[in-house]
Order: C-alpha cells, then structure tokens, then sequence
C-alpha cells in the first residue's frame, strides 16, 4: 500500500470504530434507567415479599404487617372489565378499518386513533368520570374499567388493522374464489390467520393498563378493604402503590416498593408471553 | 397415465354447447383499460387454455369470468353469461361457488388442516355433518389426485405439505363446493416440473366432470392440456380456435409470432 492509501484505511478504520463505540455507548446509557429502576425496587421491596403480601388484606393503620391481596385482585377485575370493554370494541374496529376503510370516513377514524393514543391518560380518567362516575353517583370498578378500555381501544384498533392487512390477500381471495361471504372470510379466514399478531397487541395494551394510576385516581378510587363489586370502589396495585408510598409509615413505604415491584415483574411476564406467541407465529411457517 | 396429447380429444369440439359465453368485454381497472371487446365461448368439459404475454389481460378475463375482478376493484362492460344466464344477475357468492378458481400461488388457509382447507366451503356454507364432509374431503382428495399421499395426515396444517401438494390441495378446496366450472390462474408456474405434470394429469380427468378454463405462460402446457386455446394480446382476443390448430397453423401472425417464441 502506498502511504496515502494506508493513512486513508486507518483513518476509515478509527470513523468506523467511533461510530460503534458511540451507538454502544447509547445503548449502556439508555439500559442504565431501566436496570436501575428494576435493582432498585428489588432491593427496597424484597423485605416485604412474603407469601403473605400476596394473600392479606392491608392492616389498620398503625400495624405492621398485611399484604395487599385486595389489590392485585382489584388490578385483575379492573384489567378484566377494561378488556371486555375495549377489545371486542377495538377488534371490530381494526375489522372494518382493514376491510372496509378505503373511505374517508375511515382515514379520520384512523388518524382520530392516532390521536386518542396520545393523550394523556389522566385526561382519560376525567372522561371516564364525567361518563360514568357523575351519573353512577359514586366511584366504582365499573369507572376505572371504563378508563382502561378507552386507553386500550386505539392502539388495539391499530394493531388489529395493521395484522389484519399482514395478511396475504390470496387468502382473501381464496375464501371468495369457493364461494364464502366477505363477512364470513373475514372473521373465519383473516380473522384467525391474524390472530397471533393481534394477541401481541392485546398484552401490549393490557400490560400498559396494567401500571396505569391517574386514571383510576378518580373512577375506581381504591379500597382499603376487600371488594369484588363493579359497582363500589376497588383497589388496584397502582393506587396502592400511590397512597402507600406518600404515607409517613416506614412499614407501608416497604410494601409500596414490594408492590411496584409485583407490578413490573408482571408487566415483565406479560411481555415474556408475548414474545413466546410471536415466536411461535414465525416457526409455523 | 400419460399426458394425453395424443388421445382423440379435440373431435367434436367446436360442437359442444357453451358452458360460458364472453360478448364484447371491457374490464377497467380505474382508468386503465385492461380488456377490449373480448368475445369468445367456453365449452362444456372442454380445457380452454388461455396464452399471452404478461399484462395482456389473460388473467383479468379469468377474473371477469366469476367476478373475482370487483375484488380488486375492476369494472366490466359487455356481457357474460353462465348457461345462458348473465352473471351480473346471479349473486356473486353463488357464482363463485358455480365458477371456481385456483391461483397463481399455492395458498391454503394457513391456520385449518388438510381436512379443514377442503371441507372449508362447505362448512362455512352451514354443512356440518361431519359424516357427510368426510365423504366430500375424501372424494375432492381422490379427484386432486392428492389423497393417496394425505390420508394418514388429514390433521396436520395445510401449509406442511409440499408446493405442488397445496396447490393440489387448492384444487381439491375449489372442487368441495362442486363448481361447474373450473378456472385456473397459471396453477402450475409456482412449481417443480414433476408437480406441474400432475397438475397437467388432473385437469386432463377433471374436464371429464367439469368446464375448465386455465392461464399459462407455459405454451407446451397449454398444447399438452387443452383442447380450445385463445391468443390474447394487449388486452384483446387475437384468436382462438382449436389447440391443434393454432400451434400448428395459426392465422394470425401475431399469434405465430407469439408461439414461435420471437417476442413475448
């Protein structure tokens, strides 16, 4: 090599190198919140995670001790309502917006999705409370259900309708060419062969509802006691980590890290799960 | 059984009644025209083979044929008619269950098994006597020429088979809601030369029991299996006519052109 060319290979060597240093550098430095967060709500709530947190009810005040079984049952009624709710409405949704939605109508429906996912989910929550808390009277199950579900429906609707056009057209055709009805091809063809696509969507949308707390600040309230009615105040592990973490008991501060520790690592199976069903999706093939 | 080249077939053709009659058709796809005044008949268990260069519109007419074009948003000018009736008057689910179509790409319904790909038209028709839907997947299977290889496997997934055994298993589908008519959209071009010659076989048995009219860019194909083929070129009907006829005489010169491979 002559000298030019060899100042040149070392000096492309040393851009080249720099820029994976750099973006190596990015990605420690992005991990760092994230490990940081998970070590630290291990540690401060490890103390607290017993058999009996999972499975008492929280202790009058002053008392030590208890657990918060009334929570993580609330955030399973609370998750269970928003997606009766939400999902059938948002499926349906996607359903037309890919079949159907070569319209306008359609393309502001899509763009007004877009927007609803944006919004902040406290502002959600007024909703819900203007919708069903003020007419209801009282706050209730059935409040923070509501909210959850209008914060599930548009990326639901969206994935659903991405999945949905995933879908190679010939299968569309396929069902057409014997003779099937459009409807029927949708919901017994499409509808299935998309359905592990849209399955990611759901447990994205349920995973996200699942660490919500403004949103259910003034609809479901919370609930020092056990309660499964839709229609009364329920707990949820988010506003038990709320209120416990702002009280001035050392014993309840424990058990809001123990919570929030229960929260991340259940969004964290969650998202397990949903790699595992979109790992399937491409082994079938 | 042998490709039956030389099997007396092609007496009598032109005497056959017309399954399907084409009069003056236009297909457009927005403003594109991609067919101009095509008339021609299909006869009743007859192979219409239909050649051309890619874009002619060969594959457009197939569609017109049992409305498959109004999927992708084509119109049509003209008439077609289905035993005499036209088939902008039947219901377009009840046409296609008259006029089956088999694609380009294998394309089996990725999440039912074999059993379920065949008897899908059927049940989703309201049939579900499960005695009666195994009677039809097995004779469909038979007819497919494909049950022999299946039988034992009828529950695994539509999509574990080979190429050439899902698009036998497309044809067997198409054939479970007994159409009258067969059309075939290049069926073999996605496949090896052994799964094109039993495809070729099986169209030879089924036009014993149906009409087909099948696309091929494959000009051997369409000598080796029909016994009418028409000549399409830029969205019209250069000629038609006997199979034997037009590879050894055609009386166009486009349509010599074409088959004597100088373009196209």
């Amino acid at each position: 090599m002559k000298k030019d060319e060899k100042v040149y290979f070392y000096w492309r060597k040393a851009k080249n190198n720099a820029m994976i240093l750099f973006s190596l550098a990015c990605v420690l430095l992005a991990l760092v919140p994230l490990i940081l967060i998970f070590s630290y709500t291990l540690l401060q709530g490890i103390s607290s995670l017993n058999i009996d947190f999972f499975i008492q009810m929280p202790k009058p005040v002053g008392e030590s001790g208890g657990g918060m079984a009334n929570a993580l049952v609330g955030t399973g009624i609370l998750l269970g309502i928003g997606g009766l709710i939400g999902l059938p409405v948002s499926i349906m949704a996607g359903i037309y917006l890919a079949e159907y939605g070569d319209n306008p109508f359609a393309a502001t429906v899509r763009f007004l999705a877009d927007v609803l996912s944006g919004i902040p989910s406290i502002v959600v929550g007024v909703v819900a409370y203007v919708l069903v808390v003020l007419p209801m009277k009282h706050f209730s199950a059935l409040a923070g259900g509501v909210a959850l579900a209008i914060l599930m429906i548009p990326t639901v609707t969206r994935t659903t309708e991405e999945m949905i056009r995933l879908v190679p057209h010939s299968f569309r055709e396929a069902g057409l060419a014997i003779g099937i009805p459009r409807w029927k091809t949708t919901l017994r063809i499409i509808l299935p062969t998309a359905l592990k696509g849209i399955t990611t969507g759901i447990l994205l949308a349920i995973a996200r509802a699942a660490g919500e707390t403004a949103p259910l600040l003034f609809t479901a309230l919370g609930n020092r006691f056990w309660s499964t009615a839709i229609d009364q105040p329920i707990a949820s592990l988010t506003v038990f980590i709320y209120d416990y973490s702002k009280s001035a008991f050392e014993d309840w501060i424990r058990q809001a890290w123990g919570a929030a520790f229960v929260l991340i690592a259940l969004i964290f199976v969650l998202s397990v799960i949903f790699r595992i069903v979109t790992r399937s999706r491409y082994a079938e093939h | 059984m042998d490709v039956p080249s030389d099997q007396p077939q092609s007496a009598g053709t032109t005497q056959r009644p017309a399954k399907m009659v084409a009069k003056d058709v236009d297909a457009f796809f927005g403003r594109t025209q991609a067919l101009k005044k095509v008339s021609l008949e299909v006869a009743t268990n007859r192979v219409l083979a239909i050649i051309g260069p890619s874009g002619c519109g060969k594959s457009t007419f197939l569609r017109c044929l049992n409305r498959m074009h109004e999927v992708a948003s084509g119109t049509m000018k003209g008439r077609i008619t289905l035993d005499e009736e036209d088939i902008t008057s039947i219901d377009e689910v009840n046409l296609r269950r008259r006029v089956g179509m088999v694609f380009q790409k294998p394309n089996p319904f990725p999440t039912m098994s074999i059993f379920d790909n065949v008897a899908a038209g059927l049940r989703f028709n309201g049939h579900h006597n499960h005695k009666h839907l195994a009677e039809v997947v097995e004779r469909c299977l038979r007819q497919a020429a494909l049950w022999d290889e299946v039988k034992d496997s009828l529950n695994k997934s539509g999509m574990s088979i080979s190429g050439g055994q899902q698009q036998r298993l497309c044809i067997a589908r198409t054939l479970a809601v007994s159409p009258e008519v067969v059309l075939m959209d290049e069926p073999a071009s996605a496949l090896d030369p052994l799964s094109t010659a039993k495809i070729e076989e099986l169209i030879y048995e089924l036009k014993q029991n149906y009409t087909i009219a099948i696309v091929t860019h494959n000009m051997q194909q369409a000598a080796r299996v029909s016994d009418m083929t028409a000549f399409f070129y830029l969205g019209e009907l250069i000629e038609i006519g006997e199979t034997k006829r037009i590879f050894t005489t055609p009386e166009k010169r486009q349509t010599e052109d074409y088959i004597t491979g100088r373009f196209g």
